[in-house]
């Protein structure tokens, strides 16, 4: 089941990224690369509970992080830049 | 407890997808957003839920990480959505009605 699970992440995975690549605009673009972000969280989490190790959780929480900081950060860019 | 936990993860993992079907295939950057945001904040806090049950130590950490989601999420998608409206504005034969433009005119009368 964890193996599914793990499998279903990939391809939510594959689907942002080719949006990330298609998309029209930029905000697209963020908002793609932004659930690509999400998504290799939950992939940690997925394979702690596969591992039933604790080691990886302090890198999940760190990519939210700079997942949440990017995405900031590009929408001010995007907000300036006008398009 | 770990069954538990794997039909948890499994559930989220579905969402996850919906989400990236959702973004694939919707038309304009809102509602992408809308599939985006929502979606894959549910499942990813299934799995950590489930991350939660079937760890022995660091539970803390993985609802630590659900719990910063849940807060950032919100926020990163109205700053997308805010600079998506200002860059390029909504084509109107996609929205029903554009509120936030007839506001916007009526603040510039004031001015």
């Amino acid at each position: 089941m964890i193996v599914a699970a793990t499998v279903l992440l990939v391809a939510s995975a594959a689907c942002f990224m080719t949006r990330a690549v298609l998309g029209p605009s930029l905000a697209d673009r963020v908002v793609a690369i932004d659930g690509f972000v999400v998504t290799i969280v939950a992939v940690i989490l997925v394979d702690s509970i596969r591992t039933g190790s604790p080691w990886f959780l302090g890198v999940a929480v760190v990519v939210a992080f700079v997942g949440f900081v990017g995405t900031t950060a590009a929408a001010r860019f995007i907000e300036r830049r006008g398009g | 407890m770990k069954t538990v936990a794997e039909v948890l993860a499994l559930t989220g993992a579905v969402f996850a997808l919906l989400a990236g079907i959702g973004v694939l295939r919707f038309r304009d950057v809102y509602a992408r957003m809308h599939a985006a945001t929502k979606a894959t904040t549910l499942g990813v806090a299934l799995v950590g839920l489930g991350a939660a049950i079937a760890l022995d130590s660091g539970r803390s950490k993985a609802l630590l990480g659900v719990v910063f989601i849940f807060i950032t999420a919100p926020s990163a998608a109205h700053f997308v959505g805010r600079a998506a409206y200002r860059a390029e504005g909504i084509e109107i034969d996609l929205a029903a009605r554009d509120d936030l433009a007839t506001m916007l005119d009526e603040r510039d009368a004031l001015d």
